[in-house]
This record gives structure tokens, C-alpha cells and sequence, in this order.
């Protein structure tokens, strides 16, 4: 089976227990081979939806489980994500993904060591 | 000491101006992404690969643009040149001290084809008219992928180019030489032949940049709030010194016994010990060029 050329949009969304309140958008990391940028805004209400453009097509089971850890270490309410990928490795999206959140306001970022 | 070379576009923003006095322009939140990419199943960037906005500098309001070299190479393409020209005409409306460019580039974003040449002849006008209008427009350059092709010109229309020696500047990047003229005329593979024929130290000997630094964030901030005030103006006059220069350059004897070009040439341009150069630190080598 072909693999059709172009971008897959990926859509997630979570219900969060830990709002993250009104904040500057936040923005990591660089488009770039085998990295992402992750954007952070807030939105209201109690969810936390993930919109991700990726070059790297048919991974979406990988997404689903990467977010759905992230989910669980900030279970962000009032997040919009959006994600532009190009193949950054499941690592390197954890990764980011917390490097944005320590952005966020205090409150958001839950209980630290 | 921080690596300019190291540091994301917007990292050097945040440590080259003034501690949070970057205010910025269509940022990221605004999705002001690439109308060309998504076609080509290429990912966009929600800045396009550059941050602008004004910031002070010293305390004197600035302008200022910063390419990102990991995306896309700081490939120019219709947004992202749109954005620097944008900046430039709003400093002709607003004259700041200064417009600060923190290239990095490749030049033209192929992918963008005739819409991205165009951005970047758009960026030489707007460049060429702010310098006319007074208003100084420095280019620092620094980063690990140059400033080459189109940005390569932009750079050189500008007042005042600050490069450490990590930098590169020029019109045809490595690949592109040895692709058209062969692996005889030009080595890409070959970093030191590419350093000293693109490079900082070559540029400043050459007189090309104005200032050579080392590749740390703090003498770059230091080289451009020296260059807030270093208007050049572009005269009649100006331009035939360039171009006397230039021919110069061309008519210049250089080694015919197969020997390296770029030595010959400072040797010829006056500079003692010029096979020492590439083992000279920036500071050593700043003491050579001839006055």
C-alpha cells in the first residue's frame, strides 16, 4: 500500500485536573530533522486538546501512547497544544513536551521535587 | 561565555538585547506559516524560521530580526521574507538606532521557488532603503549554517557585518561550488579549505565584515551596540571605492605554483605569517588586518 505525499494532522484531546490558568503562549524547540516545536496556549475550560502536523506519516498509535503518558505527568486542563514534527523519536517528544510545560505558571506544573 | 553558534534564534535574541525588552511582531501564536510547504508534505513553523519584534540594546530602542538555521537551513521563503521586509519598512516609518539581522541562512528556500527569490530581493530594497534613510542596518553572523546565497548579498548590502570565526559568508555555499565546477575546483568535505575561503577570519582580512568576534553571544551584543551609530551612507563615492576595490581584488597575482589560494591572497594582501592564520585565535588574527 502507497502512502500518500503530504502531512498527517493527528488530533487528541484529554480532560485535565490541573488548570493551568492564564498564561503567555509558550513555545520549544525547532522544526528540524528528527525534532519538533511544541506550542502552548491557554484555552479554558477543563480539556486539553493536541493538534500535530507531522512528516512522518502512520504513527499515530505512537502519538496516542506518548500523549497519553504526558497526560498522565500533567494532566493540564485549559491547554490547546499545537505540534509541527518532523520525525522527532517518542523520547524527544516527552521530552519537549515537559520543556514546555516548566514553562508554564507555577500552579501548572503540578507538585516538584 | 555563551555559544552563539549553539544558541536557537531565539535564544540569541534573549541574550543578545536587553533582559526581557524583546517584544515581538506576529509570533508564533499567530500561525503566520508558510502557504508553500504543507504541499510539499513538508512541516511549516508557526514563525516561519524568524523571530522579529523591537527590543532595546544598550537602552536604545532596536529592531530586530533572527533567522532560525535549524529550520529549513534559514531558508528564505514568502512569509519569512515578507517578515524582514516588514521590519524594514516599519523602521523607516519608526527609525530605530538600529535594525539588527541575525542571519543565518542558506539563501533561497527552494521549495519556494520564484516566491522566495523574490522575498529576498525585496529584503535588498528594503535593506538599502532603510540604510539611505540613516537608520544603520547591522548584520551578525554566527551560526552554524552561514549566511549564504541571497542572505549572502543582503548581508553585504547592509551598514556593518560583526562575524565570529565560526561564521561563514559568501554567495555560493560549498555544495553548490563543487556541484557546478567539480570536486577539483572545491572540496566541500574539505571544513578547513571551506573555512578559509568563506569564513570569519577570511572576511575580516579581506575587509568584508567590520568586525571579528569570538563566538560568544556577549561580544556579539558588545560589536553590535558599537555598530548603533555606524551609519555608512550609500554615495556615488561609496560605491566606486567598492567597485575599485573589487577589480582590484580580481587583478590581484595570486600563487601560480598550485599553492593555496587563500593564503596567497592575504599574503599578497600584506598580512605577515599569512600561513599562520587558520592557527590564529580571533584576537591575534584581528590584529592583522592592515589598516
Amino acid at each position: 500500500m502507497t502512502i500518500p505525499a503530504g502531512l498527517e494532522a493527528l488530533d487528541f484531546s484529554f480532560t485535565g485536573t490541573r488548570p493551568a490558568g492564564a498564561f503567555a503562549p509558550v513555545l520549544v524547540g525547532v522544526v528540524g530533522s528528527g525534532n519538533l516545536e511544541v506550542l502552548l496556549e491557554a484555552a479554558g475550560g477543563d480539556g486539553c486538546t493536541v493538534r500535530i502536523e507531522t512528516s512522518a506519516r502512520g504513527f499515530g498509535p505512537i502519538w496516542e501512547a506518548v500523549l497519553g503518558d504526558f497526560h498522565e505527568r500533567h494532566p493540564l486542563a485549559g491547554v490547546r497544544i499545537a505540534i509541527n514534527d518532523m520525525g522527532a523519536t517518542p523520547a524527544v517528544v516527552s521530552l519537549r513536551l515537559d520543556q514546555a510545560v516548566a514553562e508554564l505558571p507555577a500552579a501548572a506544573q503540578g507538585a516538584r521535587p | 561565555m555563551i555559544s552563539y553558534a549553539e544558541c536557537s534564534a531565539r535564544e540569541r535574541i534573549a541574550q543578545l538585547l536587553d533582559a526581557g525588552s524583546f517584544h515581538e511582531w506576529l509570533p508564533p501564536a499567530e500561525r503566520l506559516t508558510s502557504p508553500h510547504l504543507a504541499q510539499l508534505g513538508v512541516p511549516s513553523s508557526f514563525d516561519d524560521g524568524v523571530a522579529i519584534g523591537r527590543a532595546k540594546l544598550g537602552g536604545l530602542e532596536v529592531f530586530v530580526a533572527a533567522q532560525e538555521g535549524a529550520f529549513m537551513g534559514g531558508g528564505v521563503g514568502e512569509v519569512h521574507g515578507a517578515k524582514l521586509v516588514g521590519l524594514l519598512r516599519r523602521a523607516l516609518r519608526d527609525r530605530p538606532a538600529a535594525v539588527l539581522l541575525l542571519a543565518e541562512s542558506g539563501g533561497v528556500r527552494l521549495h519556494e521557488a520564484n516566491a522566495g527569490l523574490i522575498a529576498v530581493s525585496e529584503v535588498m530594497r528594503a535593506v538599502l532603503d532603510v540604510r539611505a534613510a540613516g537608520v544603520p542596518v547591522v548584520v551578525l553572523i554566527g551560526g552554524a549554517n552561514g549566511c549564504f546565497g541571497g542572505m549572502g548579498i543582503v548581508a553585504r548590502c547592509a551598514d556593518h557585518i560583526v562575524m565570529s570565526d565560526v561564521g561563514r559568508l559568501a554567495m555560493s555555499g560549498p555544495e553548490v561550488i563543487e556541484a557546478s565546477h567539480g570536486v577539483e575546483e572545491f572540496d566541500s568535505r574539505d571544513r578547513a579549505l571551506v573555512w578559509r575561503t568563506t569564513g570569519g577570519k577570511h572576511r575580516w582580512l579581506t575587509g568584508d565584515c567590520d568586525a571579528l568576534v569570538e563566538d560568544d553571544v556577549a561580544a556579539f551584543r558588545d560589536a553590535a551596540i558599537d555598530a548603533i551609530g555606524a551609519s555608512k551612507p550609500v554615495s556615488l563615492a561609496t560605491l566606486e571605492a567598492e567597485h575599485a576595490l573589487l577589480s582590484a581584488r580580481l587583478r590581484d597575482p595570486l600563487a601560480e605554483d598550485g599553492g593555496d589560494d587563500a593564503i596567497a591572497l592575504w599574503t599578497h594582501l600584506g598580512i605577515a605569517g599569512a600561513d599562520r592564520v587558520p592557527d590564529l585565535d580571533v584576537a591575534a588574527v584581528r590584529a592583522l588586518r592592515p589598516a
